[in-house]
């Protein structure tokens, strides 16, 4: 059986002092992920540290009006994201995210830093937040300091952080209201599983004009990636535009770099990312309903 | 051999104040059925995957083999023991039974805590509501149709003790 202990400091300071004198110390927050990961073996920790005592970790902030940022506390869980009415509108596609991941019950539980921490290139709510060029706010013996999302995921499982530091907060930078977002994924079962190809994709836009394009992918590289050539390729064009969407849609295939496994060979992924690269920005530029999550256009 | 760290948890289970000492990294799973002898909630899987553990963790459904019963201290659970009424079976669980929504009987508990939870955030669910609802829960018997049935019954019955016309929605 495997036994761990467990601690839940009140201070950041008594935290990191943990983490410092136990090299077999890891932090916990939900634990959805953490727990299932001793069970299989791919993680034995001495202890465990609880962020649940730590101050200003778990909230949801908007700040409304015609160009509205959002921040989210690391200990938030994906429910709640799901259910906010603050995450909508030009963040709409974090709540598709959010909705996706396991089920109702491990979104309970599972929380936005635990989704970012443990840098899963399949990460739901990872291509959303890139899209939105939002930031990882860590905290640590340091002091705080701010990592841009698409720098905080550095390889499989592996993150920004440093020993001793916590991530407390993800920033969304202010955005027109009017910035329309989806997320869409492959996937074989609609709950409970994990994305085959995922790929979140911004739009605003002055009447029919591309001024802004942001385009992000999961589960087709190391780590979630943007896609910065069919971003300049879109911004400026005049949408909707079927070949200009066709275009897109297969540099963002060219771009990804899946590999072959159980869930999908390397070729059927790119050839997916293509499809739900099309219909993302179909749907974006519909000026109607966007598909449901399960990608069906 | 590795001494093993104990934790002071208490919560309420059912209505009732818990409070004891469980090793650290004990699953609020293992306290409900080995220190407290509430057997309903089963574990199927230990995984997150199948929902049969299924309990409601102040008032939301969470899978109780991912919790530690460290991190329920402080916390109010609710396991399917805790729906019996002192005259009886709480509607869902008459609901299941009337419905056939039960076979083998394992998966049912967290089913039961599960369709509790989707009627206490909304009593007037649709069919797909309610199976979105229940995304989280397997059954490898029924084939789902009698238990979608269970929890519109339930739906009902519940309206109707509440004063609602029963076929509203």
């Amino acid at each position: 059986m495997v036994r761990f202990g467990y601690r839940a400091p009140k201070t950041l300071a008594d935290l990191s002092r943990i983490l410092a004198e136990d090299p077999g110390a890891r932090i916990i927050a939900g634990g959805t992920d953490v727990l299932v990961g001793i069970r299989i073996g791919r993680m034995r920790p001495t202890v465990l540290v609880d962020l649940k005592n730590l101050e200003d970790l778990k909230f949801i902030r908007n700040g409304g009006g015609k160009r509205p940022g959002l921040a989210l506390g690391a200990r938030t869980t994906m429910a709640e994201i799901e259910d906010s009415p603050l995450v909508r509108g030009p963040f709409a596609s974090l709540a598709q995210a959010a909705r996706l991941v396991g089920s109702r019950q491990i979104r309970n539980t599972a929380t936005i830093g635990g989704n970012m921490c443990n840098a899963s290139p399949a990460a739901d709510t990872a291509p959303p937040l890139l899209t939105m060029e939002a930031e990882a706010i860590i905290d640590g013996p340091g002091g705080k300091r701010a990592v841009p999302l698409a720098e905080f995921f550095q390889g499989p499982g592996q993150t920004a952080l440093q020993r001793g530091e916590i991530l407390a907060e993800i920033r969304v930078p202010p955005t027109s209201v009017a910035t329309r977002t989806i997320y869409l994924r492959h996937v074989t079962r609609m709950t409970v599983d994990i994305a085959i190809v995922a790929v979140a994709a911004l739009l605003e836009v002055e009447g029919s004009l591309c001024v802004r394009a942001r385009v992000a992918l999961g589960a087709v590289a190391p780590t979630p990636i943007r896609v910065p050539a069919v971003e300049a390729f879109l911004e400026g064009k005049h949408l909707p535009n079927e070949a200009v969407i066709e275009k897109a849609a297969q540099m963002v295939a060219e771009a990804s770099r899946p590999i072959s496994d159980v869930r999908g060979s390397a070729e059927f992924r790119r050839k997916m990312v293509h499809v739900y690269t099309r219909r993302a920005l179909r749907a974006l530029t519909a000026g109607g309903d966007f598909p449901g999550p399960g990608g069906a256009a | 051999m590795r001494r093993v760290e104990k934790v002071r948890v208490s919560l309420t289970v059912n209505g009732d104040p818990v409070d004891l000492e469980v090793p650290a990294h004990r699953r609020l799973l293992d306290l409900l059925r080995d220190h407290l002898g509430l057997t309903g909630t089963k574990e199927g899987c230990g995984a997150g995957e199948c929902g049969a553990c299924t309990v409601l963790l102040d008032g939301r459904p969470v899978d109780s083999c991912l919790v530690l019963a460290a991190q329920a201290d402080g916390c109010s659970v609710l396991t399917v023991e805790g729906l019996s009424r002192q005259d009886g079976l709480h509607p869902i669980q008459a609901a299941f039974i009337d419905q056939v929504g039960v076979q083998c009987g394992f998966c049912t508990p967290g089913f039961v805590v599960a369709a509790k939870a989707i009627l206490d955030a909304n009593p007037t669910p649709t069919d797909d509501e309610i199976l979105e609802g229940l995304t989280g829960n397997l059954c490898r018997c029924t084939g789902y149709v009698k238990i979608v049935a269970a929890v519109r019954d339930a739906a009902s019955r519940l309206r109707a003790e509440a004063g609602a016309p029963a076929g509203a929605a």
